[in-house]
């Protein structure tokens, strides 16, 4: 089964027998062929396990340890039980954290998905120039977010930012909102900036969806009566699920685990309003030398990752059972 | 998560496709997409606006840059032009590790009969997507202190393969599903192993999959921050990422040359718009996986 022994003589694509080998003992061709195909995915194997698998069992296990400084010098980690967790969740920062990661991820998504949306049904008319627009679209999404999160710092300046002399010049709003830098704003910041990197992913993924709907359905569905948003919620939004459970899922797992934007424009401040859990995993390991809680952070972080995962999967195969 | 939109249809428009529209509804729409796109990138045009302001000047920006300075880039080039270089070097580096190992693969589970193990294969390369970035650099951190591979080419460039490694088999491997059997066996039949078809012949028909695999790849190495921030301590070794972020994670109080910076780090971007447009849109709709 596992290497296409049971594949009719000849007929067999790869490792199959061929005329010039046919003299071979068959025992021994099939361990060839089982050897070779090892070797084409050895390398892609072991590099998933060292770079994904490891880290993830590293992270359950370090979560149990005192692991900080001083275990690179002593080369020990003494085991702690449940400590971590008991003292990540006790600390207030964490409710704070897990509320902003929350509010981050739905604004995000939300924002994302529905303006995304918006542009993929725009393109989809195909227009003169649309093509060279569409891919102009992207710039946002292939540049390093830390540059674009650069960028917005400046846009975003209380007082020298080119969005709050762009505001000054209308004439209902007074005042400098402090995007950056009040506690009650800088999380809607950092918001508008994550949708504004997500609008050209979930744009383009919904602009192949739509390519694929035949028209057939809406001619057929404008004879029927069914066109402009009749025929968005009858055909287009039916036909678009599949790939709209795949920009959702994605989206929401990338999204809870970003941390150049929030770093680089806010650094979780102020006063933890932007904090994450993400950020603050970050925050423990690597400013203040607490791997042992840094790493229980993570695993709680990839819990809500899965959780959310099979729940929307599920709720999504019952959905379209019904 | 079972998805992945093979390398097809793209271009030309089939039998079929929707009217394209012309004339003054069509001049409209274009002046509508025309806004939407100035909406979206007016960031990026404020980045380079500030790149070319003349230096010394945290005040206020002038809409356009009148006084043309390059002094922002002279400025950033003296000062981050190192960490370019060892961008460059990491992100290369990464692109040849990435496809040694993720193309083979991806062959062996479009084309060799291993039965339920592809869906197995792939549901694991799928679930990689799943691992914050955050866990995997913790736990790498202290891996690398006893290797002694913090600061180091090769350690940056095996983290920095996390990307790209998971997106090009995925990606590859639709390409290489849609590839006729009957071209392979025709290779077999002239006395080829699967090592010397898959060199000789899947290889040079892959070409366009490899291409966008390895743009895709560069540009995941060449934009990482996080394994940037956690696995390099020295000035030596400084992506130019973490040297921009060094510059705003203090006070600032001159823009143009940080913003110089973020300009020469978008390059690559820009350029693989221009030169490479269409493996960017198969790379977006195909591999739909970005860390």
């Amino acid at each position: 089964m596992v290497d296409g022994a049971t594949a009719l003589p000849g007929r067999s694509v790869l490792g199959g027998r061929v005329p010039s080998r046919a003299g071979r003992p068959p025992g021994r061709h099939a361990l060839r062929r089982r050897a070779v195909h090892l070797a084409f995915l050895v390398p892609a194997l072991l590099y998933l396990l060292l770079f994904f698998g490891y880290p993830v069992v590293k992270n359950v296990v370090m979560a149990f340890q005192e692991y900080t400084t001083a275990t690179f010098y002593t080369g020990e980690a003494p085991w702690v039980g449940w400590a971590n967790y008991a003292a990540v969740i006790d600390d207030p920062v964490f409710s704070r954290a897990l509320m902003n990661t929350g509010l981050f991820t739905v604004g995000s998504i939300a924002g994302q998905f529905t303006l995304g949306l918006a542009i993929a049904l725009f393109f989809h008319k195909r227009f003169p120039l649309s093509g060279v627009l569409r891919s102009l679209l992207l710039l946002p999404w292939l540049i390093p977010m830390i540059a674009a999160s650069a960028v917005w710092r400046w846009i975003l300046d209380t007082d020298n930012g080119v969005l709050n002399r762009a505001l000054g010049l209308l004439p209902f709003v007074d005042g400098r909102p402090a995007w950056l830098t009040s506690t009650s704003l800088a999380l809607l910041a950092v918001v508008i900036v994550n949708i504004w990197l997500g609008i050209p992913f979930n744009a383009t993924i919904l602009y192949g969806g739509l390519q694929e709907i035949p028209d057939e359905l809406y001619e057929a569905g404008a004879l029927d009566g069914a066109t402009g948003a009749r025929a968005f919620w009858s055909i287009t939004m039916p036909m678009l699920r599949g790939v709209v459970t795949v920009v959702l899922v994605l989206g929401v797992v990338y999204t809870l685990k970003v941390l150049d934007v929030i770093l680089g424009l806010t650094n979780g401040g102020p006063a933890n309003a932007t904090q994450t859990v993400a950020t603050l995993s970050y925050h423990l390991s690597f400013r203040e030398f607490d791997f042992g809680m840094g790493a229980a952070l993570g695993n709680i972080l990839i819990l809500i990752s899965l959780v959310f995962a099979v729940a929307y999967l599920r709720l999504n195969r019952r959905a379209v059972d019904e | 998560m079972g998805h992945s939109v093979p390398i097809r249809r793209r271009g030309a428009p089939t039998l079929g496709s929707r009217p394209r529209a012309t004339g003054s509804r069509g001049l409209r729409h274009t002046v509508i997409g025309v806004a939407v796109i100035a909406i979206m990138l007016f960031p990026l045009y404020w980045m380079v606006n500030v790149s070319l302001q003349p230096a010394g000047n945290a005040a206020a920006t002038p809409w356009l840059p009148f006084d043309l300075s390059l002094r922002g880039y002279e400025i950033a080039i003296a000062e981050q032009g190192g960490n370019l270089v060892t961008s460059l070097v990491v992100s290369l580096g990464a692109v040849v590790l990435s496809l040694l190992i993720a193309t083979p693969a991806a062959y062996a589970l479009a084309r060799f009969r291993l039965g339920r193990w592809v869906s197995v294969i792939l549901f694991g390369v799928l679930t990689t997507q799943m691992v914050p970035g955050i866990v995997v650099a913790n736990a790498l951190y202290s891996a690398y202190s006893d290797l002694g591979l913090l600061n180091s080419y090769a350690g940056l460039i095996l983290a920095d393969s996390a990307a790209g490694i998971p997106f090009s088999i995925i990606l590859m491997r639709a390409f290489m599903t849609s590839i006729p059997a009957s071209i392979v066996e025709a290779a077999y039949v002239d006395g080829a192993g699967p090592l010397r078809a898959f060199l000789a012949v899947v290889l040079p028909i892959s070409r366009n999959a490899l291409i966008t695999s390895a743009l895709f790849t560069f540009l995941f190495a060449w934009g990482d921050f996080l394994f940037a921030l956690t696995l390099t301590t020295t000035e030596s070794m400084r992506p130019i990422t973490l040297g921009l972020y060094s510059y705003i994670g203090g006070f600032i109080n001159d823009w143009s040359p940080i913003m110089a910076t973020a300009v020469l780090s978008s390059l690559p971007a820009i350029a693989l718009l221009v030169v490479a447009q269409r493996y960017v849109a198969a790379g977006v709709t195909g591999g739909a996986v970005k860390a």
